[in-house]
């Protein structure tokens, strides 16, 4: 198996193979980051630019000690954004970035879509750190990294997913990466942020939707929990956060009525109390900040596979 | 390519190994703090021979590690193939220790080198000494084998080719040529 | 001034014509249709093997002028109209000032004159500045020349103000065009809403937005018994709604465009922005149930829609693109090569579609090719093909659905009131 692809766009567009590639590289950098020294000179002389339109500590920082794990030089932009931004438009910043002589260029945008017009403009790499509701491909990877380390299986698991469906890269990203690899994804929240046409994603027939939690947890290995941005516009007619906790809400409670080594994960950062209670996040079936440290392993490998393919069009 | 001559067949490449594993006890005085370390993937597999044959003559288990040099190679950006990267598993403390690096063919002393890198990454051994099966000579760094199974001299458009019992079903070592 | 056109296959719907003859063009005006005329003229045009089809009346056009220079002008906007075998075009309001009075509809009248390589009418809006609130008096904008009434890019929400446009619309004879869209309902949405916003994580426009105002308009015109026209349908329940409202003889016509019966949402699966526009693009079974409509006469015409954006609101962020494409230059070839070469509709029910219906509709006298009428004439090879690309286009901006599209059809001569425009496309 080998890499071609210039850009990681998301797992929709990826083959099963070339998922498994990246967990397979990834597990090789994982033991990386367990040397005294953790710093290899794969991608020395390289530069990897993260561009961020959207704030995120815990994307941005994991994808900046990846790059330095590979020894490439980082480099961090975030963009003010507001919806009457005027000025560059997105090219023009990627193609500035470009002339920089950039290698690999890292993007988060509000805009779905927005790391696909960039990877069409720009000779460089693109690895999309997240696009509106689009994707989160290196979330949806380190997921899927850590459940098959604890479970040393993807094929026949049952995966939950609940939480704010409609609005969420994690998820979708999840559903590809998941089914591809035979896994059955569940999604579960309140029927008014199920999107249309979800129940079709993915491969064939891997992808169902529930409305009760408890109903969907039954016989799963592991729920991915999503954070709730009570915040966010779509999301002001939302029944109270209390409510959503009793009635979504992750608690020991629940899990008890669960299997007993269900795996708890959630992309961060966690509402205590909101989606979650404390005593799971901090549990003994969360592996939360497993998570964490996978996500660098994880990163590592898409960016070593995504700067070799291109030395390869290089050619 | 074609096969020009065999030159070692499966006696003579376990004779080869049985005499570099006595010149490492005797170079060493024994298998104290010793360790060794295969490059991936035939150099992974003398290193395992290696340290059955030490432990015929000793009767002592030594560490034994596998690298994978990938990563610190310097020519990821020239390579026509895609690399694919495998896990290193060293899974002992390697300072202060005597560690046997182990490859295949020694050549242009590039993977030595990339080697060195990834070894002194994990720590400060005692000494670093470096056996190798074959030496084909067309050196391009201040490198050189401490334990030679066998010297060839080779033409630069010939190949050394180490086939191993563990992934080529044989034990022998050729020289090809074009043609 | 003599142009004879011989030997093509002349096609008119509006007098059941189809056969080879030729075209006798004196002074601006079809004067003879017969076999083998013998004359000596000033021009003529070797046109066997080819087709002579009344010009396409296009009732739905943004020429973006006066305001928006950059995107379109009057005269950018007419050519790219002959290119596409069009000669009749019905600029609609959404311009800046929009036609909401006497005094921009003068203006503009000036600036057609002055600019226009083709028959441009104007259509005035319902309200002032297209906001929905106050009425522009249909009465006097008739009088200055508007043949038409449209608030279009946005509906009337209004109930009670467009039943009063529609009752004096229906005094003065006036058509009102319907762009049907609750904007409450579509809020925000950037495609249709469906799996394939669901997969890309956009906002989805819901189909509800548009045919449950499709219902409110018909009902309306049902309750006052006044004419209706509703533009660019794109989805089944809208065809629906206006099949049932022909049944029940409610005064209603319709129209579609050529993208809402050969594009699907999954067009826009790379996020291609000139995939992007209102209504959107909907399901295949949307399609299905357009192409049917047109062929069963309950879509009556097809209009291109040409909405002009320039490549700085185009090649952005697909949420913050604008909405539209242009279609001028691909009207015809679109629809041949997709209802034509299909079966679905004959050269002859092409043509009542695209030229003859929306003729009737507006009341205009275009759209045959009867003695005595205005000499706007297409001349098409019907069997060559052609593929459209950006540096060929005419139009002052390249925002096409059908970039990179081999189509067949190709638009060799336009002639608008007697004067011959050659035209050669790449193949």
């Amino acid at each position: 198996m080998l890499w071609t692809k210039k850009d990681l766009l998301g797992l929709e567009y990826l083959s099963k193979e070339e998922i498994e590639l990246i967990l397979e590289t990834a597990e090789s950098f994982k033991e990386v980051t367990t040397r005294e020294i953790k710093k290899v000179p794969a991608l020395r002389g390289k530069t990897v630019v993260n561009l961020f339109y959207e704030p995120s500590t815990r994307t941005r920082i994991s994808f900046e000690v990846a790059a330095k794990r590979l020894s490439a030089d980082v480099i961090n932009i975030a963009v003010e954004t507001s919806s009457v931004r005027k000025g560059e438009t997105l090219i023009d910043t990627g193609k500035n970035i470009q002339a920089l002589k950039a290698d690999i260029l890292v993007v988060r945008h509000n805009c779905s879509g927005a790391p696909a017009l960039l990877a069409r403009s720009l000779a460089i790499n693109v690895v999309n750190a997240g696009d509106g509701w689009h994707e989160h491909p290196t979330q949806a990877l380190l997921d899927i990294f850590t459940l098959r380390e604890k479970l040393g299986r993807i094929e026949g698991l049952r995966v939950v997913i609940v939480g704010d469906i409609a609005h969420s890269r994690v998820c979708r990203s999840n559903i590809w990466g998941l089914s591809k690899l035979g896994a059955k994804v569940t999604v579960c929240a309140p029927t008014m942020l199920i999107p249309p046409g979800i129940e079709e994603m993915g491969a064939a027939n891997c992808c169902a939707v529930s409305c009760d939690i408890d109903e969907a947890l039954k016989d799963a290995d592991a729920v991915n929990v999503l954070r709730m941005q009570f915040e966010r516009d779509e999301l002001t007619a939302f029944p109270q956060q209390l409510e959503y906790f009793k009635n979504y809400g992750i608690t020991e409670e629940r899990l008890k009525r669960a299997k007993k080594n269900i795996i708890v994960m959630h992309p961060g950062p966690i509402n205590r109390g909101i989606e979650i209670a404390s005593e799971v996040a901090d549990g003994a079936n969360s592996v939360i900040l497993e998570q964490v440290t996978n996500g660098i392993a994880v990163r590592m490998a898409v960016l070593f596979l995504v700067a070799q393919a291109q030395d390869k069009n290089a050619q | 390519m074609r096969e020009k001559t065999k030159i070692l067949d499966v006696e003579a490449m376990a004779r080869s190994l049985m005499r570099i594993a006595h010149e490492i006890l005797e170079h060493n005085r024994g298998s104290r703090d010793l360790a060794i370390v295969g490059i991936r993937s035939r150099g992974a597999h003398l290193a395992v021979r290696l340290a059955e044959c030490i432990k015929k003559i000793d009767n002592k288990e030594i560490p034994v590690g596998i690298l994978d040099i990938t990563l610190y190679r310097d020519d990821l950006t020239l390579l026509t193939a895609q690399p694919v990267v495998h896990k290193t598993e060293i899974n002992f403390d390697i300072h202060d220790k005597n560690i046997i690096l182990v490859d295949d063919v020694l050549y242009t002393g590039r993977t030595i080198r990339c080697a060195l890198s990834e070894l002194i990454d994990f720590g400060r051994p005692q000494t670093i000494q470096l056996a190798v099966l074959i030496d084909r000579g067309h050196r391009e760094l201040p490198i050189r084998a401490d334990y030679v199974g066998k010297n060839i001299p080779t033409s630069q458009d010939e190949m050394v080719e180490v086939r191993m019992s563990e992934v080529d079903g044989k034990d022998e070592v050729v020289i090809m040529e074009k043609g | 001034m003599k142009l004879l056109i011989k030997n093509s296959r002349v096609i008119d719907p509006a007098n059941n014509r189809d056969e080879i003859l030729d075209i006798l063009v004196e002074d601006g005006k079809i004067t003879k249709l017969a076999k083998d005329i013998d004359l000596s003229v000033q021009e003529t045009i070797e046109a066997a093997g080819k087709i002579a089809l009344p010009a396409l009346v296009d009732m739905h056009v943004h020429l973006r002028e006066p305001g928006r220079e950059d995107k379109e002008t009057i005269e950018s906007g007419t050519l790219a109209a002959l290119k596409g075998g069009v000669a009749s075009v019905l600029a609609m309001p959404n311009t800046d000032p929009a036609m909401d009075s006497v005094e921009n509809i003068r203006m503009l009248k000036e600036r057609i004159k002055n600019s226009s390589y083709a028959h441009v009418y104007i259509c005035g809006s319902i309200t002032k500045g297209r906001c929905g609130e106050e009425s522009t008096g249909i009465a006097k904008l008739k009088n200055e020349g508007a043949i038409a009434i449209s608030d279009d890019g946005a509906s009337v929400d209004n109930e009670e103000l467009l039943l009063k446009a529609l009752l004096e619309a229906k005094e003065y004879k006036l058509p009102v065009i319907c762009h049907c869209e609750d904007k409450k309902l579509s809020n925000r949405g950037v495609m249709n809403l469906g799996i394939i916003s669901t997969r890309l994580g956009l906002r989805g426009i819901s189909r509800e937005s548009e045919y449950k105002r499709v219902e409110r308009d018909v009902l309306l015109a049902e309750r006052i018994s006044s004419p209706i026209h509703i533009t660019h349908l794109s989805c089944k329940e809208s065809v629906e709604i206006i099949a049932r409202a022909k049944k029940k003889t409610i005064m209603v016509t319709c129209d579609t465009a050529p993208h809402y019966f050969s594009l699907t949402e999954e067009a826009l699966l790379d996020y291609d922005t000139n995939m992007k526009m209102t209504p959107p693009l909907r399901t295949k079974d949307d399609v299905t149930a357009i192409r049917q409509a047109l062929k069963d006469g309950t879509i009556d015409a097809i209009a291109s829609d040409h909405a002009p954006q320039t490549v700085n609101e185009k090649e952005i962020e697909f949420e913050r693109a604008e909405f539209g494409v242009i279609g001028l230059e691909t009207l015809l070839s679109v629809s041949i090569t997709e209802l034509v070469e299909t079966g679905i509709l004959s050269f002859s029910e092409l043509i009542k579609r695209a030229a003859l219906n929306p003729a009737r509709i507006l009341k205009i006298n275009k759209g045959t090719l009867s003695i005595g009428a205005d000499a706007d004439i297409a001349i098409i090879d019907p069997h060559k093909q052609w593929t459209v690309r950006k540096e060929e286009i005419v139009s002052r901006s390249k925002n096409s659905s059908f970039l990179g599209r081999q189509l067949k059809g190709v638009v060799e001569y336009t002639i608008v009131n007697g004067i011959c425009r050659r035209f050669s496309h790449s193949l």
